[in-house]
């Protein structure tokens, strides 16, 4: 029999990591619906699509595939390192992810800030005169990777915790579930990148 | 009632007091009873503008109210009704408060996660409303936000679509969250087929819930985004393509029927064998065929779009598959139907709810496979008949259940019994209201009476006499029901711990629960449904 009747916190590390993958499947869907659309319109507007993609700089996107493909491995990094029980090593690999991510976000801020200036954003008259292929690429590729960009934030921010938590020992070697979901998380937004990258900058 | 030390989980005073006690609360328990104050709340809502609505169609013209606020009134019934009432409904009630215990366990595998989930909904629930209050007039579209009217018309679109939005996350993170538990918190002993029905439906419920809401989302992030970027997905002058917007809308919302209706078979499932002293029969036919109806859902959308422009072979693998869907669904009333053969039934509310379930949910069915046919679909298309097939359905089904699991349940819950005469009187009339006020509308459709209009030419207003006055007998019907269980919370007779008799594992507890359930968790050798 029970002593007290409070609520006891049990931990179940299998359980969080079964509703973790849960969620990613959600989140693959929800970028699924997405893809499907970009899908339907590529192959309503096969012309239109491949050129509007030449507008595209496969540089910066190449320079940003490989920055997220590098902060998946120094996150999957920081996790061996936390099961050594290495904190000073987790904590220099979670900073690096973090400020990997947010360099993502200073070359996309540079990347969208370019569009506009040549008009290529939705509503614009420029655009309009384009024609509708290019109003939907651009839709497209502004509500995509304006999806993804938000999820890196919401990343940054997840990461944010547990390197804190890393360092005031809330996480340690025995106790390490939630960095393994925020490194799973991580990974499903490197994911999504990586099929966004071919779909608007090289597919032609 | 409770000889034990251990106060209910009524009684238990956690941290906080009084209504902090309760909103803060991660007891599952206390969680249902949440949901269940506010989707009661928001029923009332729904229910008197579905009377309103009703009252305006009582005479040809205008009656009570004028066009443009009869198209506010069926967006906002529609918005209410789904999204706030019969999606969340039984999952967010029922399963919150049962689930864990009819496996055996103490509290789902996320109890915050859960109380999170409320929030969420509340929050999703006031954002929807709010689009009644604020900006440019209550939105017109009705529930389905069908594109392009839902971002060319100037009424107060963004906090609908927001709102549903909001109240999809809701439901994703308890589908989550019951999975999760049922993978992980079964009782020793309680293997999957040892687990009773209702926590199987639920279980197919979750996975649709989690599969099929994500595409809901995003389509309705689209329609921000179109309304306020102007991105083009969806307009023919961009580019877009209005079809596509219901594909992807009837992607999710031809499974969220099932989401629905799963949960209400579950608790069909429950009460049958109890009432019949008998074991369910084909408890495997069942499970399978609720497993069944979560996958093939998925495939039949299409049933909902045939006159809006298809390819013929399209139309004919949707009506076909539509067809196929059928067919588990059919094996359940089977199966309920010979569950009751050579039963010994005892005669009880509970028991006329699910009866009179089985009766509306074949008449909504069987109506579904009038529009799932092409030819008979086209004619009958948007009318009254569509109407009345998915009230039969969705009301008679989802409603009809509820209310057999809830005075089912009402003893285990409260700790109380429910008044048998006014019950039992509440269910005669909210019965014959209900006929009365669907029933007419099949004919009307196949009349040619269209849906959604505050007006109708002279020779329907015969039957719609008739429909609106058995909205009057049924809203009283439902009067008499909620003030039954208002009263009797608080004053019925002290309940047993097993008032019906039943073999599952929350009737081997005290009425009302402890706090954790379960003393000590048992541990399970026989299947549900076990009478000798
Ligand atoms: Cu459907």
């Amino acid at each position: 029999m029970e002593q007290t009747s409070t609520h006891t916190e049990h931990r179940d590390d299998t359980a969080s990591k079964i509703g973790m993958w849960l969620f990613i499947f959600t989140e693959l869907l929800l970028f699924g619906g997405l893809f499907i659309v970009y899908s339907v319109y590529r192959f309503k507007n096969p012309v239109a699509f491949h050129l509007a993609a030449e507008e595209l700089s496969k540089l910066i996107g190449t320079i940003n595939t490989v920055i997220l493909l590098i902060s998946s491995m120094t996150v999957a990094m920081s996790i061996s390192a936390i099961q050594l029980a290495d904190r000073k090593k987790a904590i220099l690999l979670l900073s690096g992810t973090i400020t990997l991510a947010l360099v993502f976000l200073v070359n996309k801020y540079f990347e969208w800030h370019g569009k506009f200036e040549h008009g290529l954003y939705p509503g614009s008259q420029e655009l309009f005169d384009l024609g509708q292929g290019d109003i939907l690429f651009f839709g497209l590729y502004f509500t995509m990777t304006g999806l993804h960009a938000l999820h890196i934030i919401v990343g940054i921010i997840v990461l944010t915790v547990m390197l804190v938590k890393v360092i005031k020992k809330n996480i340690q070697s025995d106790n390490y579930a939630q960095l393994e979901n925020a490194g799973l998380y991580w990974h499903l937004v490197d994911l999504i990148w990586i099929f966004l990258f071919p779909l608007f900058y090289l597919i032609s | 009632m409770s000889e034990s030390k251990q106060p209910s989980y009524l009684e238990y005073q956690g941290k906080y007091k009084g209504l902090f006690g309760w909103i803060f609360s991660v007891d599952h328990k206390r969680i249902g009873l949440l949901y269940m104050y506010s989707i009661m709340t928001f029923f009332i809502v729904g229910a008197t503008l579905g009377l309103l609505m009703k009252l305006e169609l009582i005479a040809p013209g205008k009656t009570i109210m004028d066009a443009q606020t009869y198209n506010g009134l069926f967006t906002l019934h529609g918005i209410t009704m789904i999204f706030l009432i019969v999606i969340p409904g039984i999952p967010a009630i029922l399963g919150n408060f049962f689930l864990p215990i009819m496996i055996g366990a103490k509290d789902v595998a996320f109890p915050r996660l859960n109380l999170l989930s409320w929030w969420i909904y509340i929050i999703g629930a006031v954002i929807a409303l709010s689009s009644q209050f604020m900006g440019s007039g209550p939105p017109d579209t009705g529930w389905t936000f069908y594109a392009p009217y839902s971002f060319k018309t100037t009424t107060n679109m963004l906090p609908a679509v927001l709102g549903a939005f909001t109240l999809g996350f809701s439901s994703i993170l308890t589908g989550l969250n019951f999975i999760v538990t049922m993978h992980r918190m079964r009782a020793p002993g309680m293997n999957w087929m040892k687990m009773p029905l209702f926590p199987w439906t639920l279980y197919g419920t979750a996975w649709i819930q989690l599969l099929a809401t994500p595409i809901v989302g995003i389509t309705l992030l689209m329609v921000v985004a179109e309304r306020t970027l102007h991105v083009g997905f969806f307009d023919p002058a961009l580019g877009g393509d209005p079809v596509l917007y219901q594909h992807l809308f009837w992607i999710y919302s031809h499974p969220a029927v099932y989401v629905m209706i799963l949960p209400a078979m579950g608790v069909i499932s429950e009460i049958l064998p109890t009432f019949a002293r008998k074991t369910i029969f084909g408890y495997k036919a069942i499970v399978a065929s609720t497993l069944a109806i979560a996958f093939v859902g998925y495939f039949v959308w299409g049933h909902h779009m045939f006159t809006a422009g298809m390819s013929g072979t399209a139309q004919f693998a949707f009506s076909f598959l539509t067809f196929l869907v059928a067919i588990p669904s059919a094996i359940k009333v089977f199966n309920w139907i010979s569950t009751l053969y050579k039963g010994s039934i005892h005669l009880a509310v509970p028991f006329y709810w699910a009866a009179s379930f089985i009766f509306v949910f074949m008449i909504g069915g069987l109506s579904g496979l009038v529009l799932g046919a092409l030819s008979t679909n086209v004619h009958v298309h948007d009318t009254a008949f569509v109407v009345a097939h998915f009230h039969f359905i969705v009301f008679g089904g989802v409603g009809f259940a509820f209310m057999a699991g809830i005075h089912y349940w009402f003893p285990k819950i409260y700790g109380r019994m429910y008044d048998e005469s006014w019950a039992l009187t509440g269910w005669v009339v909210f019965f014959l209201g209900f006929l009365a006020l669907y029933s007419p509308m099949f004919y009307l459709g196949m009349k040619g009476m269209p849906r959604r209009y505050f007006d109708y030419l002279p020779e329907y207003h015969g039957p719609n006499i008739f429909s609106s006055l058995g909205a009057v007998v049924m809203i009283f019907g439902l009067a008499l029901i909620i003030i039954n269980l208002i009263r009797s919370a608080r004053k019925g007779e002290k309940a047993t711990a097993n008032p019906w008799n039943g073999t599952t594992l929350e009737w081997t507890i005290e009425s009302p629960p402890i706090l954790e359930n379960f003393e000590e968790i048992p541990t399970v050798t026989e299947p549900p449904y076990h009478y000798k």
